[in-house]
């Protein structure tokens, strides 16, 4: 069973865990893990790993461009926009 | 005389002869669903209710039907939709708080088609959160009961559908399908749930939870309305890039054809621990009934059956961890205020996400991490495509599968909320279609210490027709249901 660092998987997830949190997601994930691990004793040599369920036949559309959401549409749920732009925190500090 | 189930022909039939009016019809189930609120174990299978969009439909339906104008052929059904799909002007939540005001802009395309086929949206229904669980207990919004036992779970993810099909808070309602979140539920609620094949339904406007195998589908009292609504549903959307070009075939009319010398798969792998006994029981009354109708019962092996578990619990995760990462307090949704972005992205997150959801996105960043890719994912991706190979080789032989749906009825509110593994295990008999994107539907076959149970059959790709075929054949050869109404 390989050390899992339940905080590190946390700072790739973007999430931020309280210490009690990540106890009881630590023993979570180790108990599935050691559920999955049973994969490790199929045979698969030569098995090509499945992405989708069923070959996609869907064709290619026409490249047009067409007006379907518009701006103001895709900014309505915006929790702060401003000049048409989605409003976040400060990246990039200039000093 | 019995009182006729609400049906899709029976309520456009009322309709057209004007023996009622959609407007009534709609009326008649909101105030059902207010009287259910005012109990004292209300099912709490709505989390919105769109009224003013569904008088608005009612009165357009009605309109034809003034005029003598042939109606749609989902006239004034009233319909509950799964809160995982968006319905454009009516808060979608997905049953998350990250999500809590969200009002999209669009309408899932398998909403809009229902619409234009007549059918009334009464509003949006509970789910565990972004459709991850098997108990609807999962839900920021609190947890829906069980119509046939209020002390017990509707089952889940599509609890709120289930319930409220099961009861009589609509005549059919929407879900969805990942691992099982249409079937189970239906299982322990007692009504009909189909999944469809994959790409049959368009998922746009499905919040993603894993994108190879979510699906949309109907929940309902019968067989034939769950082709009525897949009928309406069916086909291809330009606007989902993994949506089917497979011709429709007729569903409904489809139905009345024999289902004599059909060949009937039954897994040896099903009858195993951890089936209840009079699951097993009404199982195996089940397959007399269809070899009763002309059907060739035929003992079948699916060698990877037990590896489907592990396999979905990688694969949906790592999905679900990619898929979840738009909640990021960006475009829309819960903002945590917070002094930069990176802090805004992880104090949304944490506040915005319950518990088995974060669960699920920590494995799934986990399986995808450098160093176990391979060990993980890569090798359930493997694994997957043995799954599928064994239903394939099996529909060399068969034309239909059957299983219990699940290994037990529906067990009681907070019986397994902390224990999430054991959980998992009892998708055993919906994860593998779902995995080789193959059609099933769960049937009510009768009860176990007097709850539903229900019976599974599968079938290849794009044989929906041949499924509701049987189901719907066996629907009129088992045993009588004890009805909902009288249930409880």
């Amino acid at each position: 069973m390989p050390d899992i660092n339940i905080n590190d998987i946390a700072a790739l997830a973007h999430l931020d865990l309280t210490a009690e949190e990540a106890t009881g997601l630590q023993h979570d994930l180790e108990a599935i893990l050691r559920y999955v691990a049973r994969l490790s004793q199929t045979p698969t040599e030569g098995i090509a790993p499945m992405a989708q369920p069923l070959a996609p036949d869907t064709p290619l559309r026409e490249d047009r461009a067409r007006v379907w959401f518009t701006p103001a549409q895709a900014l309505a749920n915006a929790p702060a926009a401003r000049d048409g732009m989605f409003e976040v925190p400060k990246i990039i500090d200039r000093g | 005389m019995p009182i006729p189930t609400p049906s899709v022909e029976l309520i456009r039939t009322q309709i057209a002869e004007r023996q009622t009016t959609a407007t009534a019809v709609a009326e008649q189930y909101f105030a059902a669903i207010a009287a259910d609120d005012a109990t004292a174990e209300p099912l709490h299978a709505y989390l919105t209710l769109s009224r003013e969009r569904a008088l608005q439909q009612a009165a357009r339906i009605d309109t034809l039907a003034d005029r003598g104008d042939p109606l749609p052929p989902l006239a004034g059904l009233p319909v509950g939709i799964k809160d995982v799909l968006s319905t454009q002007g009516v808060r979608t939540t997905c049953a998350s708080r990250v999500l809590e005001n969200y009002v999209p802009a669009y309408d899932a395309t398998a909403v809009a088609r229902l619409e234009t086929a007549g059918a009334v949206v009464l509003g949006k229904l509970n789910c565990d959160e972004f459709a991850m669980g098997s108990t609807t207990e999962n839900s920021a919004y609190g947890v829906t009961r069980n119509p046939r036992d209020r002390s017990r779970v509707p089952g889940g993810s599509s609890g709120g559908s289930a319930a409220a099909v099961g009861g009589e808070l609509c005549v059919a309602a929407l879900g969805s399908d990942t691992g099982g979140s249409i079937r189970q539920p239906a299982a322990f609620c007692g009504v009909v749930g189909l999944l469809p094949t994959y790409g049959r339904v368009s998922r746009f406007g499905l919040a993603a939870f894993a994108s190879s195998l979510d699906h949309v589908g109907p929940l309902a009292h019968s067989a034939k309305d769950c082709a009525y609504l897949l009928q309406a549903m069916a086909g291809h959307d330009p606007l989902d890039a993994t949506s089917a070009m497979a011709p429709v075939t007729n569903y409904v009319g489809g139905l009345d054809a024999s289902i004599r010398g059909l060949k009937i798969g039954v897994p040896r792998e099903v009858f195993g621990a951890g089936l209840d006994p009079e699951v097993e029981a009404r199982i195996r009354e089940s397959i007399a009934v269809l070899r009763g109708a002309g059907c060739e019962i035929v003992d079948i092996t699916l060698p990877s059956h037990d590896a489907a578990i592990a396999v979905y619990y990688v694969i949906a995760t790592a999905e679900a961890s990619s898929n979840l990462a738009r909640y990021d307090g960006v475009r829309y949704g819960r903002r945590a205020p917070a002094g930069s972005l990176a802090d805004m992205y992880r104090q949304t997150r944490d506040q915005g996400f319950g518990a088995e959801v974060k669960r699920r996105i920590l494995l799934g960043t986990y399986v995808l991490s450098a160093g176990y890719y391979d060990a993980y994912y890569r090798k359930a991706q493997q694994v997957r495509a043995l799954v599928a190979a064994d239903y394939q080789r099996a529909f060399a032989e068969v034309d239909l599968i059957c299983s219990p749906t699940t290994p037990t009825p529906a067990f009681k509110l907070g019986e397994k909320v902390s224990n999430p593994l054991e959980l998992y295990l009892a998708d055993v008999f919906t994860i593998p279609a779902d995995l080789a994107g193959i059609p099933a539907i769960s049937v009510p076959c009768g009860e176990a210490h007097g709850l539903p149970v229900g019976l599974q059959l599968t079938a290849p790709a794009f044989e929906e027709e041949r499924l509701l075929r049987a189901a719907h054949h066996f629907e009129a050869l088992r045993p009588p249901l004890l009805p909902a109404s009288l249930a409880h």
